[in-house]
């Protein structure tokens, strides 16, 4: 890896400005980007979540009933709320990405941007509807 | 020739890319459901008995530890790189590894022996 | 014509000054004016000791890049009109030291530019005699966009992680990388990838895109950068699963 230039007699002195902490909130897209970024702590938070959930569905009735019970307090619907929709965010950007990281050939011929993001929110759709179903189908 | 260096980072970043798909694929509407329509009454939950024979079917169990593996995979990265270039505290990198992927493996643990003791 | 606009002006005299100041301009607001003939307008009219590089006039040579109010731009092509009634706040390049007034120093950037190998690489030359490498205008649009740069260095001004960390060997040098990766007539991106794997290489970007949304060539650095991660991790997932496998 190359090495920052060193001073040379004919560049007696230079000036670097020091890089604010703050720097990801001075423009618009690096706003975007760190709530993005930030994103991530919301998908550790369903992770534990959820597993609370499995947790009380394997002891049992009582325990489910409990977990069940324990989501309704307005702490707990906030914390799901702002998840989803950091989540969701996350999904957005994630998808409108994925073209430009994918470039995809059938029989020689490149597959366009715009298809490849619609068909990752097609998967979307699906998945959706799919988990949906199969919880909803125990609805009581 | 140049010497390869050994690195874990592509390795970590495909885990962190599986994450975010999975992510952005099945958060939303577990989120949706259990989070918000249920508590908030706009949905009756399914029976216990019901959400046993999903979450303990063979299939599911190995689905729940994979996944929840990735997802902290992916949380682990992205954090990582957050409090890198967010907060410009790369100095303290033994630390934040330490954290980041230490949460993975006591997560990761968690979600196999929760999925294992399943009835 | 009598539409006048203030430009401040960042100055550096490193002989009588430890940081830049600024010192503002008045100059004709036409509408057929960019900042850079407002600049020209200065040296020749006003103060001939304003230094700051330019040369084609026409977004080809890359060589006007400063930050005026706060984007980095190509001063060649950036309307005064459009930031009237002003003033303008023109500024050095980000990310890089100054040299003087708005000139910067860019032998860091020249470097990483040369280390990335950015010319055909065969495993073996063919003679002469046997004539030219051929391509098909598919395998050439396979790269065309990635080979558009003019080495402005925008994005490296807007890059936050090559701010933070100099090391990174930044979004054009990535981009530039891959427009040889996927030229059908080179086979040097093992080698490209043994120096571009290392962290400083791709694995420091975190997809902030701001490189993409700044160059004024829409070479999509960022785009570019992703799409050699995946190759990259995907060739070294290979590597790890086959290690006897040649690659």
């Amino acid at each position: 890896m190359s090495e920052r230039p060193t001073y040379t007699p004919f560049h007696p002195r230079w000036y670097r400005p020091p890089v604010s902490t703050w720097w990801w909130l001075k423009r618009p897209s690096s706003r975007a980007f760190i709530l993005r970024e930030l994103s991530s702590i919301f998908v550790a938070w369903f992770v534990v979540f959820f597993l609370l959930l499995v947790a009380a569905v394997g002891r049992g009735e009582a325990a489910y009933q409990e977990f069940l019970r324990w989501a309704t307090n307005p702490g707990s619907v906030l914390i799901n709320l702002v998840s989803l929709l950091f989540v969701v965010f996350h999904a957005v950007t994630w998808f409108n990405l994925a073209p430009r990281a994918m470039v995809v050939h059938i029989r020689g011929k490149r597959v366009p941007g715009k298809l490849i993001a619609a068909s990752n929110y097609g998967a979307w759709v699906v998945t959706s509807i799919l988990v949906a179903w199969i919880i909803l189908a125990g609805s009581r | 020739m140049v010497k390869r260096t050994l690195t874990l980072e592509p390795l970590l970043w495909l885990l962190f890319s599986a994450g975010g798909v999975v992510a952005a694929l099945v958060i939303p509407v577990l989120l949706l459901l259990f989070g918000l329509a249920f508590p908030l009454g706009w949905l009756s939950p399914p029976s216990h008995a019901h959400m046993l024979a999903v979450l303990g079917h063979p299939l599911s169990r190995v689905t729940i530890f994979v996944s929840c593996t990735l997802l902290l995979f992916h949380w682990a990265h992205r954090f990582r790189y957050t409090l890198y270039d967010g907060l410009q505290i790369k100095h303290l990198n033994e630390l934040i590894v330490l954290l980041c992927y230490g949460g993975v493996l006591v997560g990761s643990i968690a979600a196999g022996y929760l999925v294992w003791q399943l009835p | 014509m009598d539409d006048r606009i203030t430009l401040r002006l960042a100055r550096y005299r490193p002989e009588e000054e430890a940081e830049p100041t600024f010192e503002e301009y008045e100059v004709p607001c036409r509408k057929d004016w960019v900042v850079l003939d407002g600049l020209n307008y200065i040296k020749d009219q006003l103060d001939g000791t304003l230094s700051f590089r330019w040369s084609c006039r026409m977004g080809i040579c890359g060589s006007c890049g400063m930050t005026v109010n706060g984007e980095p731009k190509l001063t060649c092509e950036t309307f005064l009109t459009d930031y009237a009634p002003g003033p303008v706040r023109i500024e050095p390049l980000q990310n890089f030291p100054v040299i003087r007034d708005l000139i910067v120093e860019m032998t860091d950037f020249m470097q990483k530019l040369t280390t990335i190998k950015p010319w055909i690489v065969r495993d073996e030359e063919r003679p002469l005699a046997e004539g030219e490498y051929r391509q098909t205008p598919d395998e050439m649009s396979e790269y065309m966009q990635y080979s558009m740069c003019i080495n402005c260095m925008l994005c490296y001004a807007a890059c936050p992680v090559y701010s933070l960390d100099p090391k990174f060997i930044g979004p054009a040098a990535i981009a530039l990388a891959q427009r040889y990766n996927l030229d059908s007539r080179d086979e040097g991106s093992g080698e490209r990838l043994d120096i571009l794997s290392q962290h400083e290489g791709i694995w420091a970007c975190t997809f902030v895109g701001e490189c993409t949304e700044v160059c004024p060539k829409d070479v999509d650095p960022a785009g570019a950068i992703q799409r050699y991660k995946l190759d990259a991790a995907l060739t070294s997932l290979k590597s790890f699963l086959l290690p006897w496998g040649a690659r």
